[in-house]
């Protein structure tokens, strides 16, 4: 724990100082979004690195943060930091909601994954017809500038606010990597039918893991919100959210503390470097992009934190046969 | 709304349309149904299947269903290819790796699609393309019609082979014990690529049937992957004639919704069902696994 | 011969922003122009129609370059929005560092209002090709202009013109049925015929919202058939309006009129030569150039020679660059602030675009408009306004 809490420490060091030191917007840009990126990667890591519960809808979670934190300001004139806590709040009780019922009827793997991508098209279509969510219009932050409007003119404000959230679900991460309640999740994800046999509920924690999944979740739909202002059913519920998220994850290293950081850091660079290399052929960015998502899997089955445990394991000698 | 004159044909291209659905279903199936895996591809997959039909009544002049043959052998070599040499070594064997594989490979087929056929939309033009057929108060596009005896035809086909060839029942051990069906000699590696081949081949159909009435561009593939995994999961996983049921159920959910509250709003009747299947009987109408 | 500058690495962007001349006084030998659409993904089509608009605005003005800078040319940074409003802004930030004096884009309402946030915190000049929200221009932001009208316009010019093709003919339509993709475009544009239509006696039987994509239009059409309406208004993309009429001609169902706002197919060449029975007859109240000018005439030959289609996205592109060019010509500066202040103050009229001299008002065109047309004959033709008419409407189509 004390080795986890050491290298938090140093990441907030560094990225303070990258902050500070950084004044090129293009640059600024994309830490910020590479944080988002990691952020939502975090998030899908908590129940589905540690829970073992993959899920294909974690938009739903996103979007309904989104749509809070527009929908308060816009609508119930609350302070963008009130509506904040309300985003969170809300996104962890629809996580709770749907970890309840899907939990309780023991829908696991592929099922429990299809499952939660079916209610993110729900909540999409419902967005899509209701009023106060603006409908297939969207809704539009008005601009307004300021600290207390959670309206930064600079990324680094933005970088901040994000860095912070980041942080918070890196300490939630080691936590789950060293207390009990983590142990008991690890439990479940392993072999269920063995931890309940030692008294574990499984019920009970996986659905505590869903609910801290699903606020995170609803932090960075807020926070997405903020940065472009405007959200519409499919930017907040739409599948790309959903794909971002577990990509970051699995690529970096399910269960793993660093992993859901460096997969997103990894991917976001790819796709920034690929996107105008050929700029006279569109399309030829995300083919190559594609091909390395491919290659990198192939190569790197544990993801990239993995690695190491990877070259070790080799190292001793022993094969991971499935 | 309520008048039959406007229930029946509704209900009538409920069943057409499912039937397209069931046929992309049918692929699913086998691939997931059967084999579990989660084919991020199968929309990408369907896409390049269309333009496979595409180009071959525009520079070959060959109908869409007289391709038939082609299109299915082409697509099945595909499937086969992919799985053998990509999705097998990529994956290791960890599912949430097929995964990222499959997400990967549809990027790549969605934007090589791009790339080659840029990124208009195309239809193409046959002698039977305004054709309908009348019965009672509805008018039903020919094409339609024939897609749905196709359905009919290719559900059958599959349900033989699973049940009466030595494959089939090759496919039935691995699914149901893989290292088992390894111990006893079956080459497991060559039937996932078989079920991999078939369930593409079924994509091939699919798309000979879809492309009279429909249009085909890099993402059209994307509209049909939910509802398909919808079906496979509805009908039954692994089972054929759930497919096909599901598929035709899902159509006819999907039409009268559409009629009944609107067609935007319509589209949530298909995931509530898919969501009451998956938390209340997730073994499908046809309970082949619990 | 067009300068096509590519991006190779974000460090190149800002190695080259260092090297970027901006002191005061000096002759720029090349301006700096960003060109951003939306050229992958579920946009791509448009988006590239919109880029290859924009590369022939370009291509033409670097023939004699911008005359009051000594003939500097105009240097193309190309960008790919990838149909999602942050790589949208994050395309911008690049832009920006990159020393672009101003930029052109974004084809979409989402994106446009992502980049032209982002580019209003540098001032960044960005004039806006399509994006017909009203809420682009409605922001306050100094730096955001847009030439073409939005679809606040477009709906009230439909309605007035339908009225008056409809009391020339003698009314003979009073029910509409208005069908709608889901999205920005379609449900803003039905929110507001829904409101206009009934104060000029139009009475509005039903509204149909779709997805997108939409498999499907049977049962649309089969409620289209009981509805029974006189007129029936589209507005949505592409694909969809092609599959509707389409269906529409396999039923067999004729309305007295179809009458489009926006809509994806209705003025669009590609789609009267794929289906040309389907498109007959068909109005539309969209974006147009002007038809008396041999200027669009010659564009529209020199697009069909590359084997594409003259569509909307093409001409909207193409006078966006223009209007640049002509607000850097008078700003006689790669200045940002000089070339804001300049498109603030445009009276540019030397466009083929219906538009008479621009006037902008918080960042709008006032004198954009779109024009009415209709397919007859085997091609489209404008009906109204009379300034610019080509040939006397056929309303209704069917008594």
């Amino acid at each position: 724990m004390i080795r986890d809490l050491a290298g938090i420490a140093v990441f907030v060091l560094a990225l303070a100082a990258l902050t500070l030191a950084l004044d090129s917007g293009v640059w600024l840009n994309f830490v910020m979004m590479t944080l988002y990126a990691a952020l939502l990667a975090q998030a899908w890591n908590m129940l589905g690195g540690f829970g073992g519960q993959f899920s294909f809808g974690h938009a739903l979670f996103f979007g309904t943060g989104a749509y809070a934190q527009a929908v308060a300001q816009l609508q119930g004139g609350w302070n963008p930091w009130a509506a904040l806590v309300l985003a969170v709040a809300l996104a962890a009780a629809v996580g709770l909601f749907v970890g309840a019922l899907s939990f309780r009827y023991g829908l696991k793997g592929s099922y429990f994954a299809l499952v939660t991508l079916a209610f993110a098209e729900v909540a999409r279509i419902l967005a899509v017809s209701v009023g106060f969510t603006g409908g297939g219009v969207g809704l539009m932050l008005p601009l307004r500038e300021g600290v207390a409007n959670l309206q930064f003119g600079s990324r680094k404000g933005f970088i901040v606010l994000i860095g912070g959230f980041v942080v918070a679900a890196l300490l939630v991460t080691a936590w789950l990597r060293h207390s009990r309640f983590g142990a008991r999740l690890q439990a479940v994800r392993d072999n269920e039918d063995a931890a309940r046999a030692i008294g574990v509920d499984p019920w009970r924690t996986k659905l505590g893991a869903i609910g801290l999944s699903a606020a995170f979740m609803g932090a960075a739909g807020a926070f997405y919100v903020q940065v472009f202002q405007y959200i519409d059913p499919g930017i907040a519920y739409g599948a790309h959210v959903s794909v971002e998220a577990l990509v970051g994850a699995i690529v970096g290293g399910m269960g793993t503390l660093w992993g859901p950081l460096l997969g997103a850091a990894v991917l976001h660079l790819l796709a920034e470097t690929t996107r105008n290399l050929f700029g006279q052929l569109p399309g030829i960015n995300m083919v190559i992009y594609g091909a390395l998502l491919v290659l990198i899997v192939m190569f790197l089955p544990r993801g990239i934190a993995g690695l190491g445990v990877s070259v070790r394991e080799a190292w001793k000698g022993r094969r991971d046969e499935r | 709304m309520l008048e039959f004159g406007i229930l029946f044909p509704s209900v009538l291209n409920g069943l057409t349309t499912g039937a397209v659905y069931a046929l992309v279903a049918l692929g699913l199936t086998l691939i997931y149904g059967v084999l579990h895996i989660i084919n991020f591809a199968h929309g990408a997959s369907l896409m390049l299947a269309m333009y496979g039909v595409y180009l071959l009544k525009t520079r070959l002049g060959i109908d869409p269903y007289l391709a038939l043959p082609i299109v299915v052998a082409a697509m099945f070599a595909l499937g086969y290819a992919l799985q053998r040499v990509i999705i097998n070594r990529a994956s290791h064997g960890r599912d949430e790796n097929i995964l990222l594989v499959t997400l990967g490979l549809s990027i790549v087929m969605e934007n090589l699609a791009l790339i080659f056929f840029k990124s208009d939309t195309r239809s193409i033009e046959t002698a039977y393309t305004l054709t309908t057929v009348a019965i009672g108060p509805a008018n039903i596009a020919l094409a339609k019609l024939v897609a749905f005896a196709g359905a009919l035809a290719a559900s059958a086909l599959l349900i033989w082979i699973v049940a009466r060839t030595h494959l089939g029942r090759a496919i039935r051990a691995v699914a149901r014990e893989k290292q088992g069906a390894r111990l006893m000699g079956i080459d497991v590696d060559h039937v996932y690529a078989m079920s991999f081949g078939i369930g593409l081949a079924c994509l091939g159909a699919a798309a000979c049937f879809l492309l009279p009435a429909y249009y085909v561009n890099p993402q059209v593939g994307g509209g049909f992957v939910l509802v398909a995994f919808t079906i496979v999961v509805l009908g039954g996983m692994g089972s054929f004639a759930g497919a096909l049921l599901g598929g035709l159920l899902i159509g006819v959910v999907e039409s009268l919704g559409g009629l009944f509250l609107g067609e935007s709003l319509g589209q949530i009747g298909i995931f509530l069902i898919f969501i009451g299947v998956l938390l209340f009987r997730p073994q499908g109408l046809f309970g082949a696994r619990a | 011969m067009t300068a096509r500058r590519q991006f190779i690495q974000q460090s190149a962007a800002a190695a080259s922003a260092l090297a970027f001349p901006l002191v005061g006084g000096a002759q720029p030998r090349s301006i700096k122009v960003g060109i951003l659409h939306p050229v992958t993904g579920a946009l791509a089509y448009s988006g590239q129609q919109c880029r290859e608009g924009a590369l022939l605005a370009i291509e033409d003005i670097n023939k004699a370059g911008i005359k009051s800078l000594g003939g500097a040319r105009l240097e193309v940074l190309l960008g790919d929005a990838q149909s999602a409003p942050q790589i949208g802004a994050a395309e911008i930030e690049k832009m920006n560092e990159a020393g672009c004096a101003a930029v052109v884009g974004a084809f979409a309402s989402a994106i446009c209002l992502a980049t032209t946030q982002a580019a209003a915190k540098y001032n960044l000049p960005h004039v806006v090709d399509v994006g017909v929200a009203d809420q682009i221009v409605e922001r306050g932001l100094k730096n955001t202009f847009r030439f073409g009208p939005g679809y606040r316009t477009c709906a009230q010019v439909a309605v007035a013109n339908l009225h008056v093709l409809n009391t020339a003919a003698g009314k003979p339509a009073r029910s509409v049925m208005i069908i709608h993709e889901e999205s920005l475009f379609g449900t803003g544009t039905a929110n507001l015929l829904s409101r206009e239509l009934p104060g000029y006696g139009y009475d509005v039987k039903e509204v149909v919202r779709h997805a997108n994509p939409t498999r499907d239009f049977n049962n649309i059409v089969l409620r289209m058939k009981s509805v029974n309406p006189d007129i029936v208004i589209p507005a949505n993309y592409y694909n969809e309006y092609a599959l509707l009429v389409r269906t529409m001609q396999q039923q067999k169902v004729l309305p007295k009129a179809i009458y489009s706002v926006l809509g994806g197919a209705a003025s669009s060449y590609k789609f009267l030569k794929e289906f040309p029975e389907a498109a007959n007859g068909i109005i539309d109240c969209n974006h147009w150039f002007n038809p008396k000018d041999k200027r669009s005439a010659e564009l529209k030959k020199r697009i069909e020679a590359k084997g594409l289609f003259f569509s909307y996205e093409v001409f909207m592109a193409y006078t966006a660059v223009r209007l640049l060019a002509d607000a850097i010509d008078r700003a006689k500066s790669s200045d940002r602030a000089a070339i804001n202040d300049a498109l603030e103050k445009s009276t540019f009229a030397d466009h083929f675009m219906p538009y008479g001299p621009t006037r902008f008002v918080n960042g709008q065109n006032q004198g954009a408009q779109p024009l009415m047309t209709q397919v007859i004959k085997g091609d489209i033709r404008v009906i109204v306004p009379r300034d610019y008419r080509e040939a006397e409407p056929i309303f209704p189509l069917r008594a």
